[in-house]
């Protein structure tokens, strides 16, 4: 059996810091993905990270943490908040010495002072540094050049099946699907790291990558820990109609307007995401059409400052952002919620695994997270990560007896599972959506227990085939979608992104999280 | 519309706008067992890349037409359907140590952001790499994406050790390219490894590399300047 100090699941930008940090400490490092490394939700970050440099506006720590409270509604823990704006400063500077190419001032006294910063909506200040609308590709590569040549295994194509325990109940490896031989395989470590992301692609109409099914969360719930807040699914409120293609905050940072039909702006463009997202749904269902008018920003400096976005909305919605209106829908973007962890980032219910990034619910973002924030928490609560999950690393891993059937029969039908999964991630997004109730609610948890996923098979060579792959996420989808439906059930009342039209204000009793345990 | 699929026709009988719709239909509605991989569907993880026509794309960019053929990227281990194996893409990135070796602090501007800007913009789809002649002769060629890299931490500021780099890509690297062009005409995001290259070969001359290819024409070749003139 091959011991390691520490094992990552997932090689998104938490994982990577993680694994970096921990390996750059000395720590027998491995990092097991799904997908190929640079696949995942991370690159697709285009708006920026969240520090408080001041290079831009006059800023300040406390200003940053007094946002993401305010964001929060209430909700997240003020010493989390703290201990992610604070470790910013650190994760900003690690970033510059590999080598992440931000954008740039010019006439800097520092290397910090140099990196550029944008605004984004719900920030007081001028916050978010940025690599053009490239910011989570770009941080992801140089941290992946980084791992590569730090000599850290990267192992693609293992899928999270189990979490292992040893006889104390406490997390010593995980029990991966090998994608390529389709059999199972066991990496055993005196730490887990899980950053597998969030869930929001089991949602109909989303913006995130395919392999956002929440698999690490669902993997730690089975094995006993606690989940909370996932009923707080945020919504963007700029995604391409029809595609969903994400176009980054930065285009309202930067004076884009959100206009109707009538050509009417309705809504303070630099407010949070959920009070956006929920304007924007009245429009629609009022019969309206909702649009991003970016044409009075002018060409040079969109061209300058969102190439990316500039190149999506003509790829994929047809339109010459720089002469046209763009339409747009809201879709979903990032869950909040997630797996319980306590302040060192420990898994609440499940010893010796931390979790970081999506895959968690720290108590930052609260019941809504602000633009820039993902990523300072991926790189933040990454490099803090690393360095608990060192701590007092002197458990010692044994080999343990498991056994796993994989989801596949002779005879399965194997067009099943597309229709299933469709009718799971539509539910979700109609009645699980932007507005919910307790009836909308109520009949989503009864539709999805009679499509009976438990029992689902297919009928196909485990080797190489995506077909599993796509069971697997499918099961997990389950699972996280009446968790989610159970805690949103539970929430009678109206906060930050869990807006119920049956409970339309804020309560005092509901000030707190929501938690469920398997 | 029918599409080819590693010589299998397929009737796509759905309006679809990307050719990642087209291969989502077939799993759908004709072949569930189909393997083909993909991610983020707007262009940015790189997984979803692929031949069409024997020219590389992006499956989640691409318009499909009727008659089209796919096949998946080259230099790459086929897994299964169009599922191939990238993690070359590691050993290549190890090969050519690209990254800060020796962190110095520099303070950037402008004009340092745009030198590398475009490269950048990688999302290691490999599609340079498939496009590349020389990898079918030579496999060990450490190929575009890896040296367009190289490249960009050569010339950042903040690389106190550049010549780590130059001394990493002259065995197997800059001087075994033909200067064809096929990587910078197959790169979906714009970027000109080919022009990378040529920068990375006028560095190396300042360190004092020379062109293996033009040493060996001159003395032991059979054509160009022979110093012992043919006595």
């Amino acid at each position: 059996m091959q011991m390691h100090d520490i094992l990552v699941v997932g090689s998104g930008i938490a994982g990577l810091s993680a694994a970096v940090t921990a390996k750059q400490k000395g720590a027998r490092v491995v990092v097991a993905t799904k997908s190929s490394v640079s696949v995942g939700n991370s690159v697709m970050a285009q708006g920026g990270m969240n520090v408080a440099l001041g290079n831009a506006s006059s800023d300040s720590v406390e200003l940053h943490i007094e946002d993401t409270l305010k964001s929060s509604h209430n909700l997240a823990d003020p010493k989390m908040v703290a201990k992610m704006c604070q470790g910013g400063i650190e994760a900003i500077e690690f970033l510059e010495q590999i080598g992440v190419p931000f954008s740039r001032i010019n006439g800097a006294r520092s290397p910090l002072k140099s990196i550029a910063q944008r605004k984004l909506g719900g920030a007081s200040a001028i916050r978010a540094c940025y690599a053009q609308d490239y910011t989570g590709l770009k941080i992801l590569h140089t941290l992946l050049d980084r791992a590569i040549n730090l000599d850290i295994p990267l192992l693609e194509g293992l899928f999270l099946l189990e979490i292992i325990k040893n006889s104390k109940g406490q997390a010593c490896g995980g029990l991966f699907l090998n994608i390529e031989s389709g059999e199972t395989q066991a990496l055993y470590a005196k730490k887990i790291i899980v950053a597998t992301g969030g869930f929001g692609a089991i949602y109909a109409k989303n913006t995130n990558s395919k392999t956002s099914t929440g698999d690490g969360i669902a993997a730690i719930f089975r094995a006993g820990g606690e989940l909370s807040n996932l009923e707080f699914v945020q919504f963007h409120p700029t995604t391409l109609k029809g595609s969903n293609i994400l176009i980054s905050e930065s285009a309202r940072g930067a004076g884009g307007y959100l206009v109707n039909s009538k050509g009417e702006r309705f809504i303070d463009e630099l407010t949070t995401r959920d009070i956006i997202a929920k304007a924007e749904f009245e429009q629609i269902i009022q019969g309206e059409k909702v649009y991003l008018d970016l044409r009075h920003i002018g060409k040079e400096k969109l061209e300058t400052l969102m190439p990316q976005e500039l190149k999506l909305i003509k790829q994929y919605a047809k339109v010459d952002a720089t002469k046209e209106l763009i339409e747009i829908e809201p879709a979903v973007h990032y869950t909040m919620g997630g797996v319980s962890v306590n302040e060192n980032l420990e898994v609440v219910g499940l010893e010796n695994c931390y979790c970081i990034g999506e895959t968690s619910n720290a108590n930052v973002h609260g019941a809504n997270r602000l633009g820039g924030n993902s990523l300072l928490e991926a790189l933040s609560f990454g490099v803090l990560g690393a360095k608990e999950a060192l701590k007092n690393s002197d458990a010692k891993p044994m080999e343990q007896e498991i056994n796993y059937r994989l989801p596949i029969k002779k005879g399965s039908d194997n067009f099943a599972l597309f229709r299933v999964k469709k009718r799971l991630s539509t539910l979700l997004f109609e009645k699980v959506g932007i507005v919910r109730d307790e009836k909308s609610l109520s009949e989503a948890l009864q539709e999805l227990e009679a499509l009976n996923i438990e029992s689902l098979t297919i009928d196909d060579n485990p080797s190489n085939s995506t077909l599993l792959l796509e069971l697997l996420e499918l099961k997990n989808a389950n699972i996280l979608a009446k968790a989610l439906i159970k805690s949103a059930l539970w929430r009678k009342e109206s906060r930050g992104s869990h807006i119920r039209s049956d409970y339309p204000n804020e309560s005092k009793e509901f000030e707190c999280n929501s938690k469920i345990n398997i | 519309m029918d599409i080819k699929v590693n010589s299998k026709s397929y009737k796509i009988k759905k309006a679809v706008t990307t050719l990642l719709e087209a291969l989502t239909y077939i799993q759908e509605n004709i072949e569930p067992t189909l393997a083909f991989d993909y991610g983020c569907k707007s262009g940015v993880c790189g997984a979803c890349s692929i031949r069409v026509n024997g020219k590389e794309q992006l499956a989640c960019s691409y318009t499909p037409a009727d008659g089209d053929t796919i096949e998946p990227i080259r230099y790459a281990k086929q897994r299964r359907d169009l599922l191939v194996d990238k993690s070359i893409a590691k050993s290549l990135i190890a090969k050519t140590k690209a990254t800060i070796h020796s962190y110095k602090e520099e303070v950037l501007g402008v004009a340092d952001e745009k030198k590398s800007e475009v490269q950048s913009n990688c999302i290691l789809c490999s599609s340079c790499y498939s496009a590349c002649p020389v990898v079918e002769v030579k496999p060990n060629f450490l190929g575009p994406y890896a040296l367009t890299k190289t490249y960009k931490y050569t010339i950042d500021k903040r690389e106190g050790e550049p010549k780590e780099h130059i001394d990493a890509i002259q065995s197997s690297g800059i001087w075994d390219c033909t200067l064809c062009n096929e990587c910078t005409l197959a790169c979906p995001q714009g970027i000109d490894p080919k022009s990378d290259i040529v920068n990375l070969r006028n560095l190396s001359a300042s360190y004092g590399y020379m062109d293996p290819n033009f040493s060996n024409m001159g003395f032991s070749g059979g054509f160009g300047f022979d110093p012992n003139g043919g006595f």
